[in-house]
């Protein structure tokens, strides 16, 4: 982070001297020459607008594995088969319906379907990864196949936190617990730690992917050497498939290196299904009859599949703004800025040439993060660490896109573990590295609280 | 350039017009009123008759179907399924007024997602090969009372190929798995026979569920019937009175997606891409072959203004007038796509599988070809009518 607050603060105590400024060009195609217009349901499902010819077909292929429900092995469905022993869903649009975002149950009765739990005891192993619980595994997986027992499941509970705003204005946020339950293997390790993760939106990943390293590494500033209270990290992760620790970008913590080894973790972690990269299952010693399940062949996903599915992954486009020229969203947008989010939300990218897709090479984008680590405070902290995250720390995610998640997933549930219920909310949970920035939101007028809020809306 | 200057230019583009005698010095508006508000309203006119069809075939299914739950034989069985392949036809043809958020797929109100949802997870319905305790109508326990409402509670619930209702629903109830290389799905009428003669469990719920789907499949396409009606308030005269450009953005854009993403991309390319029945429209059936015609020619009825026996002024006739060698070359086109699906071998879901030099290969790329390449022309048709067309 090399800005410094100084010339911030400046700005907010002169801000009604300063001219407000126009759109920069292009802001309003977050995506580049991949940016879709649709503003329906359907909104996060498109592909690439310049993938084009019979480029478009593999999208179509990885749609259909993406949507496909997995079966038990063995089945006439040769190919789709080896769900589980254990899982999460049968599908990865189970939990990433129209490719959008996850929430935790909120009706009675609801299973926990889009927000899974990670597991881990203190220590690593010899590549930094968290150790996983000798019992549960690396994930809880409150379903399984016909003769194996599942987990258990995680019972959900909130309470209530008070605040208001500077002007008065009160507000209540809703902190969750949880408490896991139905356990099918008696306790887990006396020091198990959990961390909740809900299923992210799935747009723009592999512009994600295509941002240079070399742009993270100058974003970051792991020692705080500018002094403006906001570290930067970037998680150096194992990668099992280039055998070497590189750069993390995706997941929560920033704990994938590459989409390919995300898709792949996703596979065999949310619905158990193997590949070269992971070639066993999630079955502890202690579950002898998930161990002992038929498979669906070794690997369960060949490799032509994941690859169809990453393709697919790869090219989800990003959604135009939406009246990103109206004057309440550009005044949001320069609060937005002046209250400090935009240092770790960074607004713009440029991705580097990526051999295998012009498509995403190139390209100028707007999607809001700088993809490291902050931290995040002890509220949001999930105590657990990821290679080289803390227990505290969380990647900024992007936020492109997240006005229209009511529209896609008729919820508005954000942050890690969904408990935001606005996109208020979510600013106000804010703390550690980010609570200059949330005290400078609580300062703001209704107004101004209106139109950065409005401005989010518009991304 | 001031407003003043613009309106001037209007003025005297008008007085051109009016008594210019060098017709083809003029710029035509491609999408004149006079011209273009027939065309609306034949649309208009001409999905309201497609939808009336599809109502009354659904009824005929209904009343099959009603036979077939009362008394379930090989004779009662064909009947439901010979009026299942017959509905099907109308409602191919419907697809081309999908993908504009009109009555049939509206945002919030749009039932096409209970009508039509594909692929089908067969297990989330019954029970299948290997696992005979699958499914809704299994789960005794969880659901013990079958009812509309939990049917369409249930659809898409947890999942996009958790499919519930509709079409490929009761496909999948009157086919059963097609384990056939040469036929169909063959499921027995005893599965919905209790007592001695059943070879499935629960047949009762199983004959209940059939019905309860069937009712709400009429039900919801008579909601998009009504709102097509040529009367008082409806989404059809609303339609038929918007701009022309609005309108026209709006038949171009059903055409297109249905022609391209649709009918090329997830309906074709990625059932010749995977080579799994799974993937056809209609793999129960295997009536994927005539889906794909109807479709088809859902999007040439459109373009030349027609639906049985409902017949007027078209798209083509608005290109007509700008572009006569581009109208050639639509009409050409429309007809290429449904050659090519015509020449498809039967069944589709053979058709796909082997070498990609095999006969049925050959003409299903040969068929998303065509369907590619109309397109494209598609967009060409758009651009000559002044219409930017953002097909995704």
């Amino acid at each position: 982070m090399r800005r410094a607050l100084i010339p911030l603060c400046c700005l907010l105590a002169c801000g009604g001297s300063v001219e407000d400024e126009g759109p920069e060009p292009g802001e309003e195609l977050p995506g580049g020459a991949t940016t879709v217009h649709d503003t329906t349901r359907n909104a996060f499902t498109l592909v690439a607008r310049n993938l084009q010819g019979e480029r478009r077909d593999a999208f179509f292929v990885g749609n259909s594995l993406f949507n496909r429900n997995w079966v038990t092995a063995p089945s006439s469905t040769e190919g789709l088969d080896g769900l589980g022993p254990t899982f999460n869903a049968s599908s990865c649009a189970a939990c990433h319906f129209k490719d959008g975002r996850g929430k935790p149950p909120t009706e009675p009765g609801e299973k926990s379907l889009s927000l899974l739990f990670r597991l881990s005891i203190p220590g690593q192993d010899a590549h930094g990864a968290p150790l996983e619980d000798p019992v549960y595994g690396g994930q809880l997986q409150p379903l399984a196949i016909l003769g194996v027992p599942a987990e258990g499941s995680m019972a959900l509970s909130y309470t209530s936190r008070e605040g208001s705003y500077a002007d008065g204005t009160p507000w209540s946020l809703e902190a969750p617990h949880y408490t896991l339950q139905n356990l099918a293997f008696g306790p887990p390790h006396p020091e198990l730690m959990v961390s909740p993760r809900v299923a992210p939106v799935m747009i723009g990943l592999g512009l994600l992917e295509a941002i240079p390293e070399a742009s993270l590494e100058a974003l970051a500033d792991p020692d705080d050497r500018n002094g403006d209270g906001i570290s930067g990290r970037i998680n150096h992760v194992w990668d099992v498939e280039h055998r070497q620790a590189r750069v993390g970008r995706f997941g929560w913590k920033a704990n994938q290196p590459s989409l390919k080894h995300q898709n792949a973790g996703a596979f065999r972690g949310d619905l158990g299904i193997t590949s070269d990269l992971f070639p066993t299952n999630d079955c502890p010693p202690a579950q002898s009859a998930c161990m002992k399940a038929p498979h669906g062949g070794e690997p369960e996903l060949d490799a032509r599949k994941l690859e169809q599915v990453t393709f697919y992954t790869r090219m989800l486009a990003v959604p135009a703004r939406r009246e990103a020229d109206a004057p309440d969203v550009l005044r949001g947008r320069k609060l937005f800025r002046d209250v400090g989010c935009a240092s770790c939300h960074v607004p713009r990218h440029e991705t580097g040439t990526v051999d295998d897709a012009p498509e995403l090479s190139g390209q100028v984008i707007y999607p809001y993060t700088d993809l490291l680590l902050h931290d995040m405070g002890p509220e949001l902290a999930d105590h657990r660490p990821d290679f080289e995250a803390t227990g505290s720390e969380w990647r900024t995610p992007p936020l492109w896109g997240i006005g229209l998640v009511q529209t896609v997933n008729r919820h508005t549930r954000f942050l890690h573990d969904g408990r935001a219920r606005s996109l208020e909310e979510a600013i106000l949970w804010h703390g550690g590295e980010a609570e200059p920035s949330r005290e400078r939101f609580r300062h703001l007028s209704t107004d101004e609280r209106a139109a950065l809020l409005r401005f989010l809306e518009s991304l | 350039m001031t407003k003043q200057g613009w309106l001037a230019l209007m003025t005297g583009a008008l007085f051109l017009t009016s008594c210019g005698e060098d017709k083809k010095a003029e710029t035509v508006d491609p999408l004149a009123e006079s011209r273009a508000r027939p065309v609306i309203q034949n649309y208009a006119a001409l999905t309201s008759a497609n939808y009336a069809e599809v109502v009354r075939q659904a009824h005929s299914l209904q009343e099959a179907i009603e036979a077939f739950v009362a008394n379930p034989t090989d004779a009662t069985m064909a009947a439901a399924r010979a009026a299942w392949i017959e509905a099907r036809v109308s409602y191919g043809q419907s697809e081309a007024y999908r993908f504009y958020g009109g009555p049939i797929d509206n945002e919030d109100t749009g039932p096409e997602g209970q009508i039509n949802a594909w692929p089908l997870d067969e297990a989330y319905i019954d029970g299948v090969e290997e696992n005979y305790d699958a499914g809704i109508i299994n789960a005794t326990e969880e659901y013990p009372e079958l009812t509309q409402e939990l049917i369409a509670s249930l659809n898409e619930r947890d999942g996009e190929t958790n499919i519930a209702s509709g079409y490929h629903a009761i496909e999948f109830l009157l086919w059963g798995q097609d384990v056939s290389e040469t036929g169909p799905g063959n499921r027995p009428p005893t599965d919905f026979v209790s007592g001695e003669e059943t070879t499935r469990t629960n047949a009762d719920r199983r004959r209940q569920y059939l019905s309860l789907v069937t009712k709400q499949l009429v039900e919801d396409l008579e909601s998009v019937e009504a709102q097509w009606k040529p009367t008082q308030g409806t989404y059809g005269q609303a339609f038929g009175a918007e701009s022309p450009k609005a309108a026209v953005l709006k038949i171009l854009t059903g055409l297109g997606s249905l022609s391209g993403a649709e009918l090329a991309g997830e309906r074709m390319t990625v059932a010749y891409d995977n080579k799994d029945q799974e993937d056809e429209h209609s793999c129960f059936s295997d009536n994927t072959h005539a889906d794909l015609y109807n479709n088809a020619l859902g999007i040439q009825n459109v373009y030349l203004g027609r639906y049985g026996s409902v017949s007027g002024p078209g798209l083509s006739s608005l290109v007509a007038e700008v572009n006569p060698a581009l109208d050639q070359k639509m009409k050409e086109r429309l007809q290429a796509s449904l050659d090519a699906i015509r020449a498809i071998p039967v069944p589709f879901d053979q058709a796909i599988l082997g070498a990609d030099n095999s006969p049925g290969r050959q003409k299903v790329k040969a068929a998303i070809d065509a369907l590619r390449a109309q397109t494209d022309t598609l967009v060409e048709v758009a651009t000559a009518l002044g219409i930017t067309l953002n097909l995704e």
